[in-house]
Formats: C-alpha cells, sequence, structure tokens
C-alpha cells in the first residue's frame, strides 16, 4: 500500500497515476471520466449510463466482437460502470497484455462510432436493465429517497435514468454526451501493477498525448438547499417484508467532518466489508428483535450526498418502533461521548479492510484514480492516519449537527396485502 | 531496481503444505507474504444430503447457528472478538457440505481458528438466538419467493432432480423452518459434525508448518465417535421429453429463465470439454453466443449467459437471462436455436481457441487473493484433481480439441429434453 505513485499531466490536460507492484504479472489499468448521472439535465437521465454501454459497441479499429474477443482471448477481465460523479473503465490484464488496453482505451476516447441500430438495441438492453432493477424493493424504495432528498441537485435521478428519457433519448444525444465529455482533459488514466514507470510513461504518452485537447465541460452544479423538515413517503409492492430506508445529508468527502463521520458509521452500522453484529444499531434493533437485518452506507462523494441507514423490519413489528429505537441510539452518540477505545477498534477495522484490499492489483488501481475524482490520492494514504485523529468530541459533535429528523427523509416499502 | 519480489509462481505440490492430523482433518497451507493478511477456509460433511424432507433446511440452520453461542462465549462475544480486529468468520452449508471461511490480519489468525473451533464443537445453540435466526431465516425466505430468479432457479432443480437431494433448496421451505427444534439441530450437530472428512486451508503471510501448528492446537484434541457416512446419491431421473413450469410472481417488471439439462461432475473427463464448449456458447466476450444472440443482437435482456455448474455429483448445464415478460417465448426460441446449431456444428476453430487462451490468460488473476489461492486450492483437493493441477492445467486446456467438444454438448445436450423454468408475471 506504501509504494510511491508517479503522477504526470499529459500535455493535452490527461492525468496519469503509475503505480507499480510486483507481487503477481498482472496490470490493471482504469480511465475515469469527469461525467456521471449528476451531469444530466432533466430529460437526459440516464444518457452517462447508456454511453458507456455505447462505449462497447466498437470503433473502426476495434469493431464490437473484436473488442470483447481480444480482450478475453488474452483472459483479460474488463468491465465499466457510472456513478454519480463518473464513469469508469478498467481492464486487467496479464501483465505481457496491458498494451491491448491502453490502445484500446485511447482509441475508444475518440474514436467510438454510435451505431444507430446499435443504438436501438441497447435501448431495449437499458430498459430490461432498468425492468430487473424494478424488480427489487430495495430499488425502488432507494430511488424515492433520492428524489425526496434531492429536489434541485442531479443527485436526485437514479443513474441508469427515468423510463421516459430511457424511451426518447437519440443517438446524436447520446453521440453528443460522448464528443463532449470524452476529452482526454477530462480524464484521469490510473495504472497498477507489474511494470516498470519510465517504458510505461512513455507508452502512455505515445498512445493519448495526440488526442487533442478538449473544451473541459463544466459540470452541473445546482447546490441542494437546506432541508426544511422531516420528510416522509411510503412506497407499496408484492412481497412480505417491510423495509426501512432513513437519509441523512452528508458532506462531501473533502470536508474535515468526513472521517470524525466514518468513525460514527462504523460504530452504528460496522466497518465497511466486515460483518457488523456488534455495531450499535445491530444490537439495538436485531439483537432485540424488532429487525431482522440494519445496515448503513453512504458514498464518497463530490458534492454532500446521503447516509442511508436501511433496516429490514421483523414481521411482527410496527416500523415506527424501529425508527424509535434507531433516534434512541442517535440521541446517545449526542449525549454521551464514545470511548476512545471504540475509535481505536474502528481504526483497526479499517487497517484490516485496507491491507485485505492490498492483496488485490485492480483494487489498488481503482483506488488511485477514484479519489482522482473527488480528492487527490493523499485522501487515500493518510485516510487512517486521518480516521486515528478523530476524538470523541469530534463525533459527538457530528452526530449532532448531520443526525438531525428535520433534515431527514424517511421511506417505508409496504408490501401489499400486510395492512402496511 | 524494482522487482525486488520473487514472483509467485502457480500453486503446486512443491509449495502446498499438506498435512493430516491424527484425527482425520486434512490441512493445506500456502505461504503469500505480499500482504499482512491471511485468509482460511474450508469444509466438513455435514451437508443437507443428511436432512429429511420434513426438516428441509435443518443443515443450514445448523451452521448458522454455530457462531449464534458456544459453552463459553456469547454471540456478542464472538462477534465483538472478531469485529474487534477487523477479522471476519463465516458458515455456510450446502448438500454435501457444511463449509466456513475467514479471513483476518495474520497477527489475529490464533484468535480467528480458537473461534472456529469453538463454534464447530461446542455451539450451545441458546434458545434465544435460534428464535432470532429463525425469524431472520423465514424472512429471507419471504424475499426468495419475491425474487424471479430464486424462483426459477428453485423450480429448475425441482423439475431436473426430482427425487433427488439435488433438487431440494437447501435453505428450506417456511413450514419446515418452523418445524425444526433446537433438539433436532443438537441432535444434527452431534451426528454429522467431526474432524473426519473435514478439510480447512489456509494462505497468506505465514509460513506452512505455523499454520498446521496454529491448528492442530485448537483442533488436533476433537473427536467424536459414530460420524455417520452419507448416503450414497440415487442415480438421476432421466429427463424424458422437455418439461416446463412457469411461477406466477404478480407485480413484477422483468422475467426470468432457466434453460438447462443435467451436466458433468467435476471429475469426469469431459469436464474440461464441456467447460470450454460451454465458454462459447455462453460466457466467452460479452457472454458468448447466447449473449450476441440475445442481448446484443435482439436487445432483448440486460442478461443472458450459460453456465456449468459441477461438482461431486451431477452438476447442471443452464442458461439464464432475465427479460421483458412480453419477450419470454422470443427469448426462449432464440437460446434453443443456439442449442440447436451448438449440438450440430459445435464451435469452429477459433472460437476453441479464444477460450482456450482465456483459460491460460486468466488463471494468474483468479489466483491473485489469498482467497482466490484457498478456494483454488480446496477444489483440486476436493475434486482429486492432484496438487500439480494448476501446474499442468495449460496442458488440459489446450489438449480440448473440436471433436472432444461437440461429444460432451451432445453427451449432455438434447433440445427435445430440456428442462425450462421461468417466473415472473
Amino acid at each position: 500500500m506504501t509504494n510511491p505513485i508517479t503522477q504526470v499531466t499529459l500535455k493535452n490536460g490527461m492525468k496519469v497515476m503509475l503505480k507499480e507492484i510486483h507481487t503477481a504479472p498482472i496490470i490493471s489499468s482504469w480511465i475515469w471520466y469527469r461525467v456521471g448521472s449528476r451531469d444530466e439535465p432533466t430529460g437526459k437521465t440516464g444518457i452517462s449510463h447508456w454511453t458507456e454501454h455505447m462505449q462497447f459497441k466498437g470503433t473502426k479499429k476495434f469493431p464490437a466482437n473484436v473488442l470483447d474477443k481480444a480482450i478475453s482471448r488474452e483472459g483479460g477481465r474488463w468491465n465499466a460502470s457510472t456513478s454519480h460523479d463518473s464513469t469508469r473503465y478498467y481492464e486487467t490484464m496479464p501483465a505481457d497484455k496491458i498494451d491491448l488496453a491502453l490502445r484500446l482505451e485511447a482509441d475508444r476516447m475518440t474514436n467510438s462510432i454510435f451505431n444507430e441500430k446499435e443504438v436501438a438495441s441497447e435501448r431495449t438492453v437499458i430498459i430490461s436493465e432498468r425492468e430487473g432493477s424494478e424488480n427489487e424493493p430495495m430499488f425502488r424504495l432507494g430511488e424515492a429517497i433520492q428524489n425526496y432528498a434531492f429536489r434541485v441537485h442531479p443527485y436526485h435521478h437514479e443513474i441508469i435514468g427515468d423510463m421516459a428519457d430511457l424511451r426518447t433519448i437519440t443517438r446524436d444525444d447520446l453521440y453528443t454526451h460522448y464528443r463532449t465529455f470524452y476529452v482526454p482533459n477530462n480524464a484521469v488514466l490510473a495504472i497498477a501493477g507489474d511494470f516498470e514507470t519510465k517504458p510505461m510513461l512513455k507508452r502512455v504518452r505515445e498512445l493519448f498525448e495526440p488526442i487533442p485537447r478538449g473544451i473541459t465541460p463544466p459540470r452541473l452544479a445546482r447546490p441542494e438547499p437546506e432541508q426544511k423538515g422531516e420528510l416522509h413517503f411510503s412506497i407499496n409492492g408484492p412481497g412480505e417484508t417491510t423495509f426501512i430506508q432513513l437519509a441523512y445529508h452528508f458532506p462531501n468527502a473533502t470536508n474535515p467532518d468526513y472521517f470524525p463521520l466514518q468513525v460514527l458509521d462504523s460504530l452504528l452500522n460496522g466497518a465497511s466489508g466486515l460483518s457488523y453484529k456488534t455495531s450499535r444499531l445491530y444490537r439495538a434493533l436485531v439483537d432485540k428483535g424488532y429487525a431482522v437485518d440494519v445496515s448503513g452506507y453512504s458514498d464518497a462523494s463530490i458534492d454532500p450526498y446521503l447516509y442511508r441507514v436501511t433496516i429490514t423490519n421483523h414481521p411482527e413489528r410496527k416500523p415506527e418502533e424501529a425508527v424509535a429505537v434507531l433516534d434512541a441510539e442517535i440521541k446517545k452518540l449526542q449525549e454521551e461521548l464514545v470511548g476512545k477505545d471504540e475509535i481505536t477498534r474502528a481504526v483497526k477495522q479499517a487497517r484490516a479492510v485496507f491491507a485485505y484490499g492490498s492483496e488485490n492489483i485492480t483494487h489498488q488501481a481503482f483506488w488511485m484514480g477514484y479519489t482522482a475524482m473527488f480528492s487527490t490520492y493523499d485522501w487515500f494514504t493518510t485516510y487512517l492516519n486521518k480516521l486515528s485523529r478523530v476524538t470523541p468530541q469530534d463525533v459527538r459533535r457530528v452526530a449532532q449537527k448531520y443526525f438531525q429528523p428535520s433534515t431527514r427523509v424517511i421511506g417505508i416499502y409496504s408490501p401489499k396485502g400486510k395492512g402496511g | 531496481m524494482a522487482k525486488l519480489i520473487a514472483k509467485p509462481s502457480l500453486p503446486g505440490p512443491k509449495d502446498i503444505y499438506q498435512a493430516v492430523l491424527s484425527n482425520g482433518i486434512t490441512i493445506l497451507a500456502r505461504s503469500n507474504f505480499n500482504s499482512p493478511s491471511i485468509s482460511m477456509g474450508g469444509y466438513l460433511p455435514a451437508g443437507a444430503i443428511f436432512e429429511s424432507d420434513e426438516k428441509l433446511g435443518l443443515a443450514d440452520f445448523v451452521s448458522s447457528s454455530l457462531m449464534r453461542g458456544t459453552q463459553t462465549r456469547s454471540f456478542d462475544a464472538i462477534y465483538n472478538e472478531l469485529e474487534s480486529v477487523g477479522a471476519s468468520l463465516g458458515f455456510d452449508s450446502g448438500v454435501h457440505n457444511a463449509s466456513f471461511g475467514g479471513r483476518s490480519l495474520v497477527e489475529d489468525l490464533p484468535l480467528l481458528l480458537k473461534l472456529l473451533a469453538e463454534s464447530l464443537q461446542t455451539p450451545s445453540f441458546p434458545k434465544d438466538e435460534i428464535e432470532r435466526l429463525r425469524a431472520q431465516l423465514l424472512t429471507g425466505l419471504a424475499i426468495r419467493a419475491q425474487d424471479t430468479a430464486d424462483m426459477a432457479d428453485m423450480a429448475f432443480d425441482q423439475m431436473l432432480f426430482r427425487e433427488h437431494p439435488y433438487g431440494r433448496p437447501s435453505d428450506g421451505f417456511p413450514e419446515t423452518i418452523q418445524s425444526i427444534t433446537r433438539k433436532d439441530m443438537k441432535d444434527f450437530h452431534h451426528r454429522h459434525f467431526g474432524p473426519r472428512g473435514m478439510v480447512i486451508a489456509i494462505v497468506g503471510a505465514i509460513h506452512p508448518k505455523k499454520a498446521v501448528e496454529e491448528v492442530e492446537r485448537v483442533l488436533g484434541g476433537w473427536q467424536v465417535t459414530g460420524q455417520v457416512d452419507a448416503p450414497l446419491l440415487p442415480p438421476l431421473k432421466p429427463v424424458r421429453k422437455t418439461m416446463k413450469h412457469h411461477h406466477t410472481l404478480t407485480g413484477k417488471s422483468q422475467s426470468d429463465l432457466v434453460i438447462g439439462m443435467a451436466g458433468p461432475r467435476r471429475k469426469d473427463p469431459e469436464y474440461m470439454a464441456a467447460s470450454l464448449g460451454n465458454s462459447v456458447l455462453g460466457q466467452f466476450g460479452m457472454m458468448g453466443r447466447i449473449g450476441d444472440a440475445v442481448r446484443e443482437k435482439s436487445g432483448l435482456a440486460y442478461y443472458a449467459y450459460s453456465s456449468l455448474n459441477s461438482g461431486i455429483g451431477p452438476g447442471t448445464w443452464e442458461v439464464n437471462a432475465g427479460v421483458n415478460p412480453a419477450n419470454l417465448k422470443k427469448a426462449i426460441d432464440l437460446i434453443e436455436k443456439e442449442l440447436r446449431r451448438f449440438i450440430k456444428s459445435g464451435v469452429t476453430k477459433e472460437e476453441l481457441a479464444d477460450s482456450q487462451a482465456n483459460y491460460i490468460g486468466r488463471l494468474p488473476l483468479s489466483l491473485e487473493s489469498n482467497s482466490g489461492v484457498v478456494s483454488a486450492i480446496l477444489n483440486i483437493h476436493r475434486y482429486e484433481l492432484g496438487m500439480d493441477y494448476y501446474q499442468r492445467y495449460e496442458s488440459f486446456v489446450r489438449s480440448v480439441t473440436r471433436a472432444n467438444v461437440i461429444e460432451a454438448a451432445q453427451k449432455y445436450i438434447d433440445p427435445e429434453r430440456l428442462v425450462i423454468a421461468t417466473a415472473g408475471p
């Protein structure tokens, strides 16, 4: 984890991050674009994710099934994903085959075709993806939470987009979106693995530097006004299980309060990637029989986003009871100082999660590019230090500041035919 | 200069350390000092094969209860020890085995093994915890009942594996979970949990001999008399003509489908040919020919692929897809067409070479993390593939011919004898 990294900005503005790791004959290459669902105006929701799909439909040099066959033939793993804040593509390959991935990414930064027929067939694929998600109560609940929590900010809509827009977005809309945001000065290339930095950088320059700089696209920024008063909604659907989701507005990842909130999250809901059966909410809600499960989730985001607590209600309990128990736990954090040992525990948990992550080269390349989207790589390397400097007073202060009922949203999924 | 650390070679007899304790526990260990962590996994023969139809889900309920309290520690105390150091441990259950897995920083391996040993040997099945767990299992089943993919899978297994342990859902049904008593659980644990047949693999920043010592310290004294042998698997009932079942789930916007048949066992000689053939059919690139026909060309589905699931007994060879309910028939027709083409003309030379290259090239990726190596070495042990399997892997893959693929395809796939399960509106 402590290997130094090389960071260079090419003449065309593309940022390059390189990290040598010589533990296995593997290289993982990620290219990140500063565009996500938060850059989509009404009428074009889902266009970033759809553009990501179209990036697999080929260029002149790498036609659609030549592309995927070429990567797979070398035993590579590749995929892409779109988030609120960014779109990223990766290839993890045997070290001696990485050149193919670099050539492919350089080519599809500008040369993707966006064929009309492919757009039509992808439209139904994405509609089908959305229909599959709509089968899930948690998708429906989560989408409604975003709708309620963000009236103004484009975090309002789901990444996959609204059905109305998925039916009407055109090939030209997609292509314009692609050419606007896929410029080198809006991209970060992060490569980790079994290579020597000097020749790797030379090769990256050869492939990417000839791509002309574009106009740096502005990001859609409509700050969300402060929420005044608790919002509450319920939705219905099939099944017999009641789910509750509570969302609190959280600061962005570079806000100093982010770190005490991470400690608070691990006290409330456990450390990410580990079991959470001794977290405060699990003990209060599940051990006491109000719920059958509870979990918490926040995102490192560019703009202030949400912290969500999801509760799977006990079939014989009312959702209001679970919410009251949660409120009592939050009140404790707002009134009493947590023990220093609890903070030490949260830091040790994070240290273990970091160690597990360091077994995996793909994971390490991910973190370089990911942090570049909202901060710098230092955010990652100093994470454990910042966590260990959090004091009990910090935790109490952020509990008071961010966990107010007046700025939260409560959503309930009530199964049909269960009286909910 | 860089490259100070020696590149790991593929796991083999020289670096997978094997030991068998006097009570029958097999230990497999391999060092990896690149990260200060360790990964651990294993199994013992205490799966659902031992449970009756009336108590379906018993084996699973028992494994899920092992960490709910032991003679010396409560549920909360067990998890407090684990979570305080960022370690994890969990149990699961399949038809043949109860399995376990965990990871920790290397300094916490003794703790991890101590909790594993306690959970296996002295679970106390506390009454309150059992009831809490029962409520969780029942909620899980209620969620399963609303999941189109789960319901299609279940219907598929029930049709294909009639009167066979593989046809039963190992998480049971609400009424069977309701009927299981604490005594059932204690009896099941007493009869089936023991050192005989247990295997444990440890990979990470530790010398193999030290790992063996650590296991021996906490599990070496475990003795159980009268551990019951597993019953033999009954023969599969043949599918005489295509069987179909639709499970209706109202209020859903997507249907799931499973089309398939029985497949080879992992140990069968045609396994590799079938696996490479399956890669061409529904895996390679963007999910092979099936993905191409159903997703890329017709835009019918977000996912469509085929898989070969092989283990100790007969496996399944199946195609899965999620489609709009209106397109269900169209998707089934397209998939059947691909299956017919597959058994008639097999795979092309180029397709086979592509998949072979993919299998060989991706091997280092699958062995990158400690947990990847744990499951790899457990597999070669369990299916008796030989400790040098990964070193000989490339030649196994390359030796498969087009004739082998078509032979395997024709042996298992018959378009007139398919099992077709769907779930949705």
